[in-house]
């Protein structure tokens, strides 16, 4: 399952970064790593893009680059 | 005297650039770093016997090449270290901040850290254990509220301390595990042996950290060392960036736990609240909208009532005050011109843009430092993104339709090198206030009746044009830049006073540093070019400005109007585009502009020289071609090169062309 599939008010673990080597480069370096909890708050008014909370910051993603993050879920909040 | 260097190195948001100005105020200089138009920000502090430069590095995340701004960090720390680094930690957000810190660490560079924010974690009942982390990374640990001065000198008196303890380096380096740290230290031994032959690495003193970075497959550090030997040593299979990373994470939330309590999870009630209210589905469109309309409105109508205070200042009581008395002396009429319509003019027109500026700047300091303007980029990145922009850029062109000038300096918004420099060179065709009165006239003379919709579609051209530009821009020109895609959403803030007038004094300087000193020599040669002509000083029409109108009116034929008095017009208008209209009447022989009957004999001499076909053409024309030299001063300035403004002026020239061609032959076809 990846990050875009997520629904709103969920958490999940990231297990996977499929991104380019820059792209994937650039979420290591803002705390979205493998084994990192994240939790889908909402979405921005016209569908794109998504905000993310991880730890303790609120991020926002593009849709098309939250394909390239594989995660498991785990809660619904 | 002593001397001491330090670099400010920080996350973007953690209140860097406040503590930047309470350090240095006004002893600041602003530059550009070499190659980019990143801004560079170097200050000064003199405390009892020491002189201590602080160089504000671009805010970053990390140390990896990805982004200009690491490249620009990461350089000037390898080769020009700096004494110590002041490394800015965001309290409320101490595992990203912190993985930075482990990197700096590797650098082998002393440093000291300031916990800044710790005003937000006092309200949010969160203690941070400063002797913990101070056992922890043998470097002073200090908590800091960057708004508040009274700290300032305690705090440096602290920093000059650190540094004459022999500051070390912090000694905590990550422990990436055995078998991760047996691949580091083979590297580190195979390369120690050329370190000292590779030019820029030469100061640095850390081979662990650049063993480390070819581990990650670090594209420059991978081109300072191309033979295979390192390579052998490591496995390509493997994913060592990754690991590497994770093993940098798994510290930092050990001793995130360890050393600032209980989970930075919590969320504030009124934060979420606001967030609700502005990114919310249906509101949060309107709400930008509305406040958009508001700065636009502080801008240019109250900037404008200022304007005009400043214009009456120069034009209405000092142009006619210097006139009588000049001609009094009996100065002669050229040198009284010169003083007047050169000198004073050119004056005038760089501070007529300064309440504009001002305003602009304290609207945009506000959004920013309450961290509005985040959710900005983040509303209206879907469709910014289309075009190849980011969210904030709709900003600048927004403001463009008031004036470009303003709007072009407040394309700062976006840190990203490419999208500003798309976003400035986009800017221009935005129709500026000043083209209105060109559209007006001509309208009036051949469509009286659908004035106001020539003139809604001449806007849209314009942002069509823009949009398309953009669009090509990004996939020729800037092809290889990636934007920046994933975007802080920093917690709501009330601004402090102080910071948000340090940031308007500072952009406000800048701009009559550095535009300033252009846009008044441009004025000053056009001024030239406009009253001299081969028999000396004379007027407009017997000026060398003539001479070029008539020698590039020949261009102008495949749009209508290529007669001299059309070209000449134009050509006034790289000026100013206020000033086409004005000069266009003098050009036809018109005296005095207020009489009520020369508004006729303007219609009537503006219908001999266009017919309707052509006068669609010249509007165009004059939406698109070269921006006034007010502009291009800032464009200059802005991108620390000609090379920019130059490219704007021949560019839209060009596109100015070509769309006055073919609405020329599309209205021709169909009038």
């Amino acid at each position: 399952m990846t990050l875009d599939q997520l629904s709103l008010g969920q958490t999940c673990l990231i297990t996977g970064l499929t991104a380019s080597k820059s792209k994937r480069r650039r979420m290591m370096d803002m705390g979205l790593t493998i084994g990192t909890v994240v939790l889908y708050v909402r979405r921005a008014p016209m569908g794109d893009p998504i905000e993310l909370k991880v730890r303790g910051y609120h991020v926002s993603l593009r849709s098309d680059d939250a394909k390239d993050i594989v995660i498991s879920n785990i809660s619904d909040e | 005297m002593e001397k001491l260097k330090i670099a400010l190195v920080g996350n973007p948001n953690s209140g860097k650039t406040t503590l930047f100005n309470a350090l240095t105020q006004s002893n600041q200089k602003v530059g550009n770093w070499a190659g980019v138009t990143i801004e560079k920000k170097v200050g000064y502090y003199k405390h009892k016997n020491y002189e201590i430069e602080i160089i504000d590095l671009p805010g970053i995340y990390g140390l990896s090449a990805y982004s200009k701004e690491e490249e620009v960090a990461l350089n000037f720390l390898i080769q020009e270290p700096p004494d110590l680094i002041l490394n800015l930690i965001d309290g409320n957000n101490f595992e990203r901040n912190f993985y930075l810190s482990l990197q700096l660490f590797q650098l082998d560079i002393p440093c000291v850290i300031a916990i800044n924010m710790i005003d937000e974690l006092k309200q949010k009942q969160i203690e941070i254990d400063y002797l913990g982390l101070e056992t922890l990374t043998k470097i002073p640990v200090m908590g800091i509220s960057a708004i508040d001065s009274s700290f300032i000198d305690h705090f440096i008196s602290r920093i000059i301390e650190a540094s004459h303890q022999n500051s070390k380096p912090s000694p905590l380096l990550p422990d990436y595990g055995p078998e991760l740290q047996e691949i580091i230290n083979k590297v580190c031994s195979l390369i120690n042996e050329d370190l000292h032959r590779i030019e820029p690495l030469a100061k640095l003193p850390s081979a662990r950290f650049i063993a480390i970075k070819l581990l990650e497959s670090d594209p420059y550090f991978m081109s300072l060392f191309p033979t295979v030997k390192y390579r052998a040593a490591i496995n390509p299979d493997t994913d060592f960036e990754s690991q590497l990373i994770h093993q940098l994470y798994a510290k930092i939330e050990n001793y995130q736990k360890t050393y600032t309590g209980p989970s930075l999870m919590t969320s504030n009630p009124l934060h979420e609240t606001l967030d609700l209210i502005f990114t919310n589905r249906w509101l949060g469109i309107p709400i930008f909208g509305t406040l958009m309309y508001i700065v636009f409105w502080l801008t240019f109508t109250v900037g404008g009532f200022f304007l005009d205070f400043i214009d009456f200042g120069f034009t209405g009581l000092l142009s006619p005050y210097l006139h009588t008395h000049l001609e009094a002396i009996g100065i002669v009429p050229w040198l009284s011109s010169l003083i007047i319509d050169g000198v004073v003019a050119g004056v005038g027109s760089v501070l007529t843009f300064l309440p504009n500026i001002i305003i602009l700047f304290f609207a945009i300091a506000l959004l920013e430092d309450t961290g509005y303007m985040a959710r900005v980029a983040f509303i209206m990145d879907r469709l910014m993104n289309r075009i190849g922009l980011n969210g904030k850029a709709i900003v600048p062109m927004l403001m463009g339709f008031g004036c470009n000038a303003p709007a072009i300096m407040s394309t700062r918004v976006l840190e990203n090198e490419s999208d500003r420099l798309i976003a400035i060179l986009i800017n221009p065709f935005m129709s500026c206030g000043a083209r209105l009165p060109i559209y007006v006239l001509l309208t009036s003379v051949f469509f009286p009746s659908i004035g106001s919709l020539i003139t809604f579609v001449l806007y849209f051209i314009g942002i069509l044009v823009a949009i398309f530009t953009a669009m090509l821009f990004k996939n020729t020109l800037f092809k290889s830049s990636n934007s920046p895609f994933l975007l802080e959403l920093p917690p709501y803030r009330l601004p402090s006073a102080k910071g948000l007038l340090y940031k308007v004094y500072h952009h406000s300087a800048a701009y009559v540093e550095r535009a300033g000193t252009i846009i008044f020599m441009a004025s000053m040669i056009i001024w030239f070019i406009l009253n001299f002509g081969p028999e000396g000083y004379g007027d407009l029409t017997s000026s060398y400005g003539k001479a070029i109108g008539t020698a590039i009116a020949p261009i102008f034929k495949p749009l209508g109007f290529g007669n001299w008095q059309a070209s000449l017009s134009l050509l006034t208008g790289v000026v100013a585009k206020e000033i086409v209209i004005s000069n266009m009447a003098i050009i036809l022989g018109l005296a005095d502009m207020n009489a009520i009957k020369s508004v006729t004999t303007l219609a009537q001499g503006i219908s001999q020289i266009f017919s309707e076909a052509s006068s669609l053409a010249f509007m165009v024309f004059s939406l698109l071609y070269t921006p006034c030299i007010a502009v291009l001063g800032i464009i200059k300035s802005e991108t620390q090169s000609w090379r920019w403004p130059i490219f704007s002026m021949i560019y839209s020239f060009l596109a100015a062309w070509f769309m006055g061609f073919i609405t020329y032959q599309i209205a021709q076809n169909l009038i």
